[in-house]
């Protein structure tokens, strides 16, 4: 079927099969390879993008769904090869070791910032992490980056 | 290849889910999605109610809240005026989950493990479809069956607004699913107390219910019946039951 989806700011038209993932249309059709597929089970978040604003996790959407939607992924939260806010959090607190889970980690933070407002607390982070998994390290520096983040936001 | 339609009216869904061979109706697809991927589902076609209109929302009638079956549970945990029932639908999977995952949605598939049916049943609620209205008592029919006949399509849920709720849930540390919860809620004719994710439905524990309307002392659920898989034993099962009944008492509000 035909689409029509706004990704990172462009009208896009695509063939698609309806059942196709979002994730497998924007990395294997659009190359947006930022975001990554960690579990494909629902469960990781290493997929998150925002769809119309709100972090859903794309393994677990369809193509057919996002007809007339927008979708911000990874590469495009901010324009001209600057950082985005909670990127340079990231960044700046070292909160990421291998780097895998760290697309899904800031959309995630993009998203705490928004629900919870620039004073978010270390508690409400963590308990908003749930659906975000880190296998390296663990997850004190993601707190304070999204703390940092959501502060410079 | 699973065929997909996308109906605007309610009218238009049910032809599409009544033109034979297995159709599936898509509402928020945080269930149905994994099992396809899984291939435990393989539905000849899906239809997605989402552009079908009316379909979400929440309004307080009289002593009931409505919600619409395509309310994603982050607006549930927003608005949903009785305080267990937002609460409830705040604990279910992660933020992520709860922008997709819909009231309607949880409800029609029955998980045994699912939250919203112990609130559905615990509230005494009205499931209303494009084909009338199920009492909650008659509705969840075990294991991943429920009232509903093919081509019916819940439209929305009207919860009876209790004097006081609470739900307590012991999540599976993975799933968000709850390896046992237990809602309870207190009515002027009684208390009703729901169980889920312990047996292979939920279902009311009659003998808490007593207890609590008569002050007796609370009662220990039988594990006769319940489930017993990887993650827990049908007598763990149990016992978190009669954890899970006092947290929720201690909660209620």
């Amino acid at each position: 079927m035909q689409i029509s989806l706004t990704v990172n700011g462009s009208r896009r038209e695509l063939d698609v099969e309806p059942t196709m993932l979002l994730v497998e249309v924007l990395r294997d059709q659009l190359r947006l390879t930022g975001t990554h597929i960690g579990c494909d089970t629902s469960q990781c978040g290493a997929c998150n993008v925002l769809l119309d604003g709100k972090a859903v996790k794309s393994c677990t959407v369809i193509a057919g769904q996002v007809d007339g939607c927008a979708v911000t992924t990874i590469e495009g939260i901010s324009a001209d090869g600057a950082l985005h806010p909670m990127q340079a959090a990231f960044r700046e607190a070292h909160g990421l070791q291998c780097g895998f889970c760290t697309p899904g980690m800031v959309i995630a933070g993009i998203a705490i910032a928004a629900r919870h407002g620039p004073d978010v607390d270390k508690e409400t982070i963590r308990h908003d992490l749930e659906g975000n998994l880190c296998r390296c390290t663990g997850y004190t520096n993601i707190v304070k980056a999204i703390r940092a983040g959501a502060a410079a936001l | 290849m699973t065929g997909y339609y996308r109906p605007s009216s309610l009218a238009e869904a049910a032809t599409f889910l009544g033109g034979g061979g297995d159709v599936a109706c898509l509402a928020g697809g945080h269930t149905l999605i994994p099992a396809m991927k899984s291939r435990l589902r393989a539905p000849d076609a899906l239809v997605d109610l989402a552009h079908v209109p009316g379909l979400s929302g929440i309004s307080r009638e009289g002593d009931r809240v409505w919600i619409g079956a395509m309310t994603c549970h982050a607006d549930v945990a927003k608005a949903a005026p009785i305080p267990a029932l937002a609460r409830l639908a705040g604990g279910i999977g992660d933020p992520q989950v709860r922008e997709r995952g819909t009231l309607g949605g949880s409800v029609a598939n029955n998980d045994p493990a699912a939250d919203y049916p112990a609130a559905v049943l615990a509230l005494d609620a009205v499931i209303e479809t494009n084909r009338g209205t199920h009492a909650a008592g008659d509705f969840f029919l075990g294991m991943f069956t429920t009232a509903l006949e093919d081509a019916e399509i819940i439209t929305r849920i009207g919860f009876r607004v209790p004097q006081g709720a609470a739900y307590a849930k012991f999540a599976h540390p993975a799933s968000r699913y709850a390896l046992v919860g237990v809602f309870v809620a207190r009515f002027a004719e009684g208390t009703r107390v729901t169980v889920t994710g312990a047996g292979p439905g939920v279902f009311r524990w009659t003998d808490a219910e007593v207890a609590l309307d008569t002050g007796g002392a609370l009662p220990a659920l039988a594990p006769d019946n319940l489930n017993s898989d990887i993650h827990a034993g049908a007598e763990y099962r149990a016992h978190l039951a009669g954890v899970m009944l006092r947290r929720a008492l201690g909660d209620m509000a």
